[in-house]
């Protein structure tokens, strides 16, 4: 028996937000500072102790709401998710549940044919939780309060996606949005973006949802992917088998690339809800709302389709400069100098990329001015040095900060144009390769590329391959 | 000359016109309480602080045990807090010290304020200076019974359904429950947030204005306090009523009310219109709801309040012999189960309760709505009148342990106090007179939200025409 399912994804990102200070006290908001050393006793939820809302992070929040196309609530309020755990100080956690800041929105993303609208059920503000450090020589567990009281937005999604690809799509084109909103270092590794993922089947046609279970500790995009391929294939293979899924959460085990069962429904926390009183509700006014509104940098969608149209790109090319901000931004700059679009975006996205990614610099980090690139580039077009040097100059400026004119200059990369020079290297290579000559003379001109590129070699890249290849043609029919 | 016996007035008099220095009173002060509290136990602990405070506020104070104070040990009377020093001072605490005050001690209380006659105390109870075998009331007992036997000028207590109001009046003292965000809870350890307010426990009315100037006001690390100006309490102390609107509530003089506490309101409702003020009758319908409402959201705050005492970080840690469930959660077991008495057990278990899925609708949802019908009463009464006047409690003082097995009985102690705390509006019980047995009665007036003024102004008037705040108890 062969049955067609389709598989209900619902994705749970939590973003940590990059204030200057905590959500509730004014504590630095750092990572990897020496255990325990920034909190006070608000984080630590001594006795007696309140928490004060910090506007910032309401700020970042609703500046995420907008940027996912949601609805900010005009009037929201905090609540307690009550539950113990060590790395919680006050035995619950601030939270919002019924009235969250943003709700209702959506992110467009690419799927094989087209657009696809991701439903954005609700955004709301919470604090982090503390650390625990296992220590394996004292048998004992230790707690590191520092995160505790970090802001937190957690960006819950529709059961809107597909398919593990669809997942992994949506990730990476959220995570572009919130780099793009300068609200988060988005990085995973450090823990400040992390996901949950819901996922179920069903036969397709039904419209009643399977039953989900939840997956947790993902620590990449790619482990969200590849754990929801193997939780997909899971529940088939169970109730082809004629089993039943049961609701429970798992852990993802990354090394051995399977899931492993954490708790069950029935073990799941009844967390026990309600509005936290030491927060009285409050109203967003709308003014606050517009001015987080008109402050929104272009979005990276927009940002692409602009790039297409106003610069001439093409979609990849458009694609490549927008997923990296300050690149994007670099390219107009080049291009308020230049008005060959296309090729500087082949430089930012060749060359420079490669430069970037070798020295794992992001290109603010880089020694280069869009001034800078753009004379190099004009350098490369008029002939001054060839292509292939060109990008020995780019290497030359990263190096030492100096413009392509000074480094041409040291290196003497100057292109060789000039006939006399470079008559004698083709003299000797015609003489180095009779067969090659007799070819092109017998009719295929094409082999003299291969004389152009040998000629090349012996000028050290300095020779300009046009004129070379001039000469190499007009030498061997004169002969 | 008795200093311990004088008001904080009297004494800033005294300093004043140099009779009297701020280390004459707290000698004075500190050998009353040496000579009296081996009997009235209102102390749990005597404060680290040396000198005798500073400048023209030096008046020595009692500081309910839930009120953070740096350097000291702060416990809320309760086993689970024993040894925790809190870093940081309280709002109030911060006041005042600023005004130079002496801390004296820190006074007994219903353990996390769960009581009504601070016998909830792991420091086992305290008397009521009028009769020994009596109970001062609670949860501030400690604060009312230590000005009631003047071994503090003044004191600081808290208040989330009577906590400072119904000692008063068993203790014959003055006290007031704020506006719920006239006064800093920042530093107060927390029993239900949206109820809990510090307030003055003191000998007069005049007292009680200048103690509320020191500690009312704006506190930007508490969202529930709230930016309104302070005004100079002690100008409303103004010895006329002309005009002024009562309104007593029908509902009041019901079932279970002591006929001799009756009496002395009833004489103190003539008394005022004597003196000019206006008293009607007004009606708030829902206020027989306010003890069942009470437990539901007062007990929720507090079981989530609570749930920070696990033996992680301070106070009591007790570990488990052998495992049970997990290392760690027999630790929070082990911990609660010992460090917490009956009372904050059953309390934790109520909010549990009325909090849990499948119970949140019926119990603490229905529980916020009638809160909030409770409060449209008490803004339809205040319509027509300036204040409303109940009695403070029920009965007078009744003995220790009378009560102690039947809680339901100690709960029904707070049913003219809990009305204020649910509506968030300023209440103050003043001494209206002494039952047969010599146990005094008080009288509660409420007010309008961040009206203290009208409440100190009767209670001004009616105190300077009436002779009970210049009784003593026989120590
Ligand atoms: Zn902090």
């Amino acid at each position: 028996m062969s049955q067609e399912f389709e598989t209900v994804i619902g994705l749970e990102v939590h973003l940590q937000l990059s204030t200057k200070t905590k959500i509730f006290c004014g504590c630095v908001n750092v990572f990897g500072s020496a255990p325990n050393t920034n909190v006070c006793p608000v984080c630590l939820g001594l006795p007696g102790t309140l928490p004060v809302l910090n506007q910032q992070a309401l700020l970042y929040a609703i500046k995420v709401g907008l940027a996912l196309n949601a609805q900010i609530n005009p009037f929201i309020k905090f609540d307690r998710k009550n539950y113990y755990y060590p790395d919680l100080p006050k035995g619950y956690q601030i939270s919002q549940y019924d009235l969250p800041v943003a709700k209702d929105g959506f992110v467009m993303i690419k799927t094989d044919k087209n657009e696809k609208r991701i439903g954005i059920k609700r955004a709301h503000l919470e604090e982090d939780a503390g650390k625990l450090v296992h220590d394996d020589r004292g048998n004992c567990s230790l707690v590191d309060y520092n995160r505790t009281g970090t802001p937190l937005i957690e960006i819950v999604t529709e059961p809107d996606l597909r398919s593990p690809q669809e997942a992994y799509d949506y990730l990476n084109t959220l995570k572009l949005i919130l780099q793009y909103l300068n609200v988060s270092d988005c990085d995973m590794e450090k823990g400040s973006l992390r996901c949950d993922a819901n996922v179920s089947i069903r036969p397709i046609g039904q419209t009643a949802l399977g039953t989900k279970t939840e997956l947790k500790n993902m620590n990449s995009f790619r482990a969200v992917k590849t754990g929801l391929e193997y939780e997909v294939c899971r529940h088939k293979q169970v109730i082809l088998s004629g089993g039943r899924i049961i609701q429970e959460t798992l852990l993802w085990n990354d090394e051995k690339a399977m899931t492993i069962a954490m708790r069950s429904k029935e073990q799941a926390h009844d967390y026990r809800y309600f509005s936290d009183p030491d927060l009285v509700p409050f109203t967003i006014n709308y003014k606050v709302i517009d001015q987080v509104r008109a402050e929104l940098p272009e979005l990276p969608q927009i940002k692409l389709e602009r790039f297409i149209k106003q610069y001439g790109l093409s979609e990849y090319d458009a694609g490549v400069l927008v997923i990296d901000q300050a690149v994007a931004v670099f390219f107009e700059h080049c291009c308020q100098h230049y008005e060959q679009s296309k090729k500087v975006a082949n430089w930012l996205n060749g060359a420079v990329l490669k430069e970037m990614n070798e020295r794992k610099m992001g290109i603010s980090e880089l020694k280069l001015t869009p001034v800078n690139l753009v004379a190099l580039i004009k350098a490369v077009e008029n002939g001054v040095v060839s292509n292939l040097a060109g990008k020995e100059v780019l290497k030359a400026m990263l190096d030492s900060g100096k413009t392509p004119a000074q480094v041409i200059q040291d290196k003497g990369l100057v292109q060789v144009s000039d006939d006399s020079a470079l008559m004698a290297i083709v003299e000797e290579i015609i003489n180095q390769n009779p067969t090659v000559v007799e070819q092109i003379k017998q009719g295929k001109p094409s082999a003299a590329g291969f004389l152009v590129g040998q000629a090349m070699k012996k000028s050290g890249g300095k020779a300009n391959p046009k004129k070379l290849s001039e000469l190499i043609i007009r030498r061997i029919s004169n002969a | 000359m008795k200093l311990h016996s004088l008001t904080a007035h009297q004494i800033l008099d005294l300093y004043k016109s140099k009779q009297a220095s701020s280390e004459e009173v707290l000698k004075d002060v500190l050998s009353r309480i040496g000579a009296v509290d081996s009997r009235v136990r209102a102390y749990v602990r005597l404060s680290n602080q040396k000198s005798a405070g500073e400048g023209s506020a030096a008046i020595p104070i009692a500081i309910k045990d839930n009120m953070c104070t740096q350097g000291e040990e702060i416990t809320c009377s309760s086993k689970i807090l024993k040894g925790f020093h809190p870093p940081y001072d309280a709002g109030v605490i911060e006041r005042i010290k600023q005004n130079g005050g002496r801390i004296l001690g820190f006074a007994n209380m219903d353990e996390f304020a769960f009581g009504s006659s601070t016998e909830n105390s792991c420091y086992g109870p305290t008397y009521n200076p009028w009769d020994l075998t009596c109970v001062p009331g609670g949860s501030s007992g400690g604060s009312a019974a230590s000005v009631a036997a003047d071994e503090a000028v003044w004191a600081l207590g808290s208040d989330t359904g009577g906590s400072i109001r119904q000692p008063a009046s068993f203790c014959g003292v003055v006290g007031l429950k704020p506006t719920y965000g006239r006064v800093s809870r920042y530093g107060l350890i927390a029993f239900a947030s949206s109820l809990d307010q510090i307030g003055p426990l003191t000998k007069d009315v005049t007292d009680c204005a200048l103690l509320m100037n020191i500690i009312a006001g704006y506190d930007d690390r508490d969202s529930t306090s709230v930016n309104v100006p302070v005004p100079d309490y002690t100008k409303a102390l103004i010895n006329d009523v002309h005009g002024i609107k009562i309104g007593v509530p029908k509902e009041a003089f019901a079932e279970g009310l002591d006929s001799q506490v009756s009496q002395a309101v009833e004489a103190a409702i003539e008394q005022l219109k004597k003196l000019g003020a206006v008293v009607k009758e007004v009606s708030l319908p829902h206020t027989p709801y306010a003890v069942a409402t009470y437990y539901i959201v007062a007990t929720a705050e507090a079981s989530s309040n609570l749930a920070r005492f696990d033996g992680v970080r301070y106070g009591l840690r007790q570990l488990s012999a052998n495992v049970r469930k997990t290392p760690v959660i027999d630790m929070y077991e082990e911990t609660r189960a010992k460090g917490l008495g009956d009372e904050a057990k059953r309390r934790i278990m109520l909010g549990t309760y009325v909090l849990s899925s499948g119970y949140y609708d019926a119990y603490y949802l229905r529980g916020q709505k009638v809160r909030t019908l409770i409060k449209q009463d008490l803004d339809g009464a205040f319509k027509d009148c300036d204040v409303i006047l109940t009695p403070t409690a029920p009965t007078t003082a009744f003995k220790v342990g009378e009560k102690a097995s039947d809680p339901l009985s100690m709960y029904l102690s707070d049913v003219y106090t809990i009305p204020a705390n649910l509506a968030g509006v300023p209440s103050i019980s003043v001494p209206c007179g002494f039952s047969k047995e010599g146990l005094p009665i008080g009288l509660q007036l409420m007010g309008k939200a961040f009206d203290e003024e009208m409440l100190l102004r009767v209670c001004f008037s009616y105190e300077q025409n009436t002779p009970w705040h210049t009784k003593k108890p026989n120590l």
